[in-house]
């Protein structure tokens, strides 16, 4: 039953945009059934994984496939529940708030485009989480991909866009060879192409696997240094695009990852010690390239990269705790890591669909221009402090839930005797607190610059309230963030549920409501709303309107300030900025005094992505320039391609035999 | 839980009544020490309900976030103070991992005033946020590693028990990594509160000022609310600092209650003494004394595990 709500779902949702791509293109009927199909499906997924979640048991489901190995084999267990909601909860909340961010009548060229592949990469990403089998795995995993690069490029008629294109094309390319390695060794160990936890296997071969995992799901999911696709993609693909895939393609990356580890009964600690060092590099660097970026999408792009920071580390203390067979460690640093994946879902896709509402309003996504837009979009600018509260991982909202428990599980790696684990805490309890610390600048920098203040240039001044298509997925984007932060006990069995179909063996008896004070949160967090409220009824009692006079700014007596004299968001970011100039090498051209009587000057100010401009590129120049005669097998011409692909299958099975 | 007991209620009232009578002992100390009689012990009351009885100018640049940070600052404060053992008593509110709750509030506080300030619109007060904003993001690590200390030391997750009776016995144990988290933890303090050497809230110069600065604009009941925010915050700081030094266990409560206020004093007598003995650091150098900081109770950590 479950399965079948799910399936349907998975079917409604991926030809969700194919009646439109038949209708006309100035026909406003496509998108909305569209979003309709859209809704319908989702809703059916997210009952029968709802289900799954709940009831703790999973549902498996097979029919034979004519592809040679392959099955249609289907399980939807705790892990795949949790990531199935998010992907039906998310999806179609973009779709509506595409109804108007992306109307038909607006975009006529590629409008029906947009839609068709939003269905595709959402029914695709579903797939790949539910498949039990390598096969079936790999088929989602490369339609989501390839209907990842189509979104991005939607409007590609622009230069920078076709950049962005071509990076995220590549990355995903050298990701899926990994993957392919990856699971053909899985086959040489199991015997068989279904998921399955190979019994015994030699360490050499386990530990290939590993690299061969973390690289080709880091890939996706955007660890650093192998993030250099995420921020260029995210940044040009259309808002809801970028929030579907900040808030749940990058976590197939995430979900292949705990897939694969779950399959490890007994990882060797320096798995769970990589993991960590790639989260804490993940989350330190993420965020401080963000602080530098004046691109309000590429910044939100880049504390992309950092939260996958965090949910790494939640993920490597897990392993830490398998290897050392600490079932505390194991059950809070898994389900830190997956409520992360939730969390960062939902306050990124807020995040992502405000920046969008203003980018929709004032046709710009550089912050310097902006300002002062709370007064005219309230309801954008309270949906992005919410979202930014959130990420910052505040109380009292989700994103501090999620954080508190992988705090809770590095402070217990702590009071371990082994050395590994307490150096892992004590390296990665103070790396969390400095980037909740850099965060939280981050974001206040943000939300500062564009909603509070005056406006700096006229862009704002034509600026306008999202209309409620636009609002309404908000909404229901901070009720769940407000809901996970204050209700976190509601949604334990469902982490527990997970955490058991992890790591069967050590997860026994270790509830997670015995780990963690979830519903003293509760508690915390009521009083913390109350205390606010009563604070707001006295401070307003105090500044009556009798009492209140308004001015000008006070800016120690000079009468006439200007927006321009404003802090912008890089002299904001400045000392941040050079504190980690190790990393990020800022571009900066400053004026100089030549004369007495000083001309007209400008300052500018750019972080560009070290790691893809200094390092990445010039490598793949310099074998590209290796490859110079390579180039005679690349004919241009699709039946040459075609015979290569015929060539290398007979190859193959002649080798094989 | 121990909610609702004589011990709370004292809790409470002391959390609410006291902090002003710190900032009054610290200005009191540096009077003293610079030669002055200085201004009475009780000014900062004076000055609080001062405050309140003014009318409010409002900028007309600003909107909620400008008016909802002074609320913040106090509300995270108060629930803030009731994690933390007073003196010799158990902290109203105890469970693991209380102590980030702890830290992350004082995060919420920061956000808003930060965001406040910029809110506006003033470059010199987007100047006192961008130089909170860089200095706490550095305190934050610093203080987490202080606490790990005491995790690792007490194996427990909670500030109550980390703090409670078995502190004493820890000294004679652990005395060096203690002093070391001690003074890491003044020197964070120090950082979070705007106080020399990271930042002087007597001066008279806007440039300058980091805390002072952000709340420039703020003025009649909602600038008393930030400075009674900013005591607070102070005063629960403080506590935590206090307890550790002074971990001494009487079986009478009221003898417990003396020894934990006179502490809070003598602690502001040091930061007064520490304030008339130095001057404030330039800001390119704030960054090293925090990393400082780090690596203090960085050492702590290998001590614990040698």
């Amino acid at each position: 039953m479950n399965e079948a709500l799910i399936l349907v779902g998975i079917v409604l949702v991926g030809t969700s945009g194919l009646p439109g791509a038949f209708l006309s293109r100035q026909s406003a009927v496509g998108e909305r059934v569209a979003a309709v199909l859209m809704v319908v499906g989702s809703t059916c997924g997210i009952a029968g994984a709802g289900a799954v979640a709940l009831a703790a048991r999973l549902t498996d489901f097979s029919l034979p496939w004519a592809v040679p190995g392959g099955e249609l084999a289907v399980r939807i267990d705790g892990i795949a529940a949790m990531f199935l909601l998010q992907i039906f909860l998310i999806a179609p909340l973009g779709s509506i708030y595409g109804l108007r961010y992306w109307k038909q009548s607006e975009h006529p060229d590629n409008g029906r485009k947009l839609r068709l592949f939003f269905g595709v990469l959402t029914a695709a990403l579903a797939l790949l989480v539910i498949a039990h089998n390598s096969l079936l795995f790999l088929l989602g995993w490369e339609t989501m991909a390839l209907a990842a690069f189509v979104l991005i490029t939607t409007e590609d008629t622009d230069e920078e866009v076709h950049a962005a294109g071509f990076v995220y094309i590549v990355a995903t390319r050298v990701g899926t060879l990994c993957l392919f390695a990856m699971f053909a060794l899985l086959h040489v160990a199991a015997g068989s192409w279904t998921f399955a936890a190979p019994s015994a296997m030699a360490p050499s071969l386990a530990n290939t696997i590993f690299v061969l995992a973390v690289v080709g799901f880091g890939l996706k999911a955007g660890m650093m240094p192998m993030h250099v696709w995420l921020p260029g993609a995210h940044a040009n693909a259309p808002s809801h695009v970028s929030a579907l895939m900040s808030g749940v393609l990058i976590k197939s990356g995430i979900y292949g990852l705990v897939r694969v580890c779950s399959f490890f009964e007994h990882p060797p600690l320096w798995w769970g010690v990589t993991l960590l060092v790639l989260g804490i590099v993940s989350g330190v660097l993420g965020v401080a390239f963000a602080i530098g970026q004046h691109d309000m999408k590429r910044l939100l792009a880049y504390h992309s990269v950092e939260n996958i920071g965090i949910i790494t580390i939640g993920i490597a203390i897990a392993v830490i705790g398998r290897s050392l067979e600490q079932p505390e460690l194991v059950v809070l640093g898994i389900t830190g890591a997956l409520l992360h994946v939730w969390n960062h879902g939902l306050f990124k896709a807020l995040l992502f669909l405000s920046a969008g509402a203003v980018l929709h309003a004032t046709g710009t996504r550089e912050i310097d221009q902006l300002g002062g837009l709370a007064k005219k979009m309230p309801w954008t600018a309270l949906a992005f402090v919410i979202g930014a509260v959130a990420i910052c991982g505040l109380p009292p909202l989700n994103g501090f839930v999620s954080e508190l428990l992988v705090y809770l599980a590095l402070f217990r790696s702590m009071l371990l005797a082994s050395p590994g684990a307490w150096i892992a805490g004590a390296f990665g309890a103070p790396a969390l607190a400095l980037i909740g610390g850099l965060a939280l600048a981050c974001f206040a920098k943000v939300f500062s610059t564009v909603f509070l203040g005056s406006a700096r240039s006229d862009r704002v001044d034509h600026a306008h309230e999202a209309g409620a298509l636009m609002i309404a997925p908000m909404a229901i984007l901070a009720a769940c963030c407000a809901f996970i932060g204050l209700v976190p006990s509601a949604i334990a069995p469902i982490l527990d549920h997970a955490a058991r179909i992890w790591a069967p063996e050590t997860s026994h008896g270790v509830p997670l409501g015995s780990l963690a004070p979830l519903s003293l949160l509760s508690v915390t967090g009521f009083a913390l709303v109350t205390l606010l409220a009563l604070g707001g009824v006295l401070i307003a009692r105090l500044t009556g309107p009798s009492r209140v006079r308004r001015s000008v700014t006070w800016d120690c007596g000079y009468a006439a300030p200007s927006s321009h004299m404003q802090y912008t968001a890089s002299s904001f970011a400045d000392s941040l900025v050079r504190l980690f100039s190790w990393a990020l090498r800022p571009e900066q051209r400053s004026p100089s005094l030549a004369s007495p009587f000083p001309r007209t000057a400008s300052f500018s100010s750019h972080v560009p992505d070290t790691f893809l401009d200094r390092a990445i590129l010039p490598t793949l120049r310099g074998i590209g320039r290796g490859f110079v005669w390579f180039r005679w097998a690349q004919r241009g011409n699709v039946h040459v391609y075609l015979l290569y692909i015929l060539a290398t299958l007979l190859l193959t099975l002649l080798v094989r035999r | 839980m121990p909610l609702f007991t004589i011990d709370t209620v004292i809790h409470v009232l002391v959390v609410v009544m006291l902090p002003p009578l710190l900032l009054g002992v610290i200005t009191k100390t540096k009077a003293l020490v610079a030669g002055r009689v200085g201004a009475p012990f009780f000014q900062p009351y004076y000055d609080l309900f001062k405050l309140l009885r003014k009318g409010t100018v409002y900028s007309t640049t600003t909107g909620w976030v400008f008016r909802a940070s002074p609320v913040v600052g106090i509300a995270t404060a108060f629930l803030a103070s009731f994690l933390v053992p007073l003196g010799h008593h158990a902290a109203p509110l105890s469970f693991a991992g209380d102590l980030i709750l702890f830290a992350y509030l004082f995060g919420l506080a920061r956000f808003f005033t930060v965001c406040a300030a910029l809110d506006t619109g003033s470059a010199f007060e987007g100047m006192g946020a961008a130089r909170e904003a860089t200095f706490s993001s550095l305190a934050e690590p610093a203080l987490f590693l202080g606490l790990l200390v005491l995790v690792k030391r007490s194996a427990s997750l909670s500030l109550g028990t980390m703090l409670g009776s078995g502190l004493s016995a820890e000294w004679l144990g652990a005395g060096a990594s203690l002093v070391l988290v001690l003074v890491s933890l003044f020197i964070v303090l120090l950082a979070e509160n705007c106080r020399i050497p990271f930042d002087d809230p007597n001066t008279h110069l806007e440039l300058t000022m980091i805390h002072e600065v952000m709340v420039l604009d703020h003025s009649g009941p909602a600038f008393g609310m930030i400075l009674y925010g900013a005591a607070m915050k102070l005063f629960v700081l403080g506590a935590i600092i206090v307890r550790l030094a002074l971990p001494f266990d009487t079986a009478n409560p009221w003898i417990d209650w003396g020894v934990f206020v006179g502490g809070m004093i003598a602690l502001s007598v040091v930061i007064g003494m520490v304030e008339s003995a130095m001057a404030r650091l330039r800001l390119n150098q704030v960054p090293s004394l925090l990393v400082a900081a780090c690596l203090l109770s960085g050492f702590s950590i290998i001590l614990l595990a040698r």
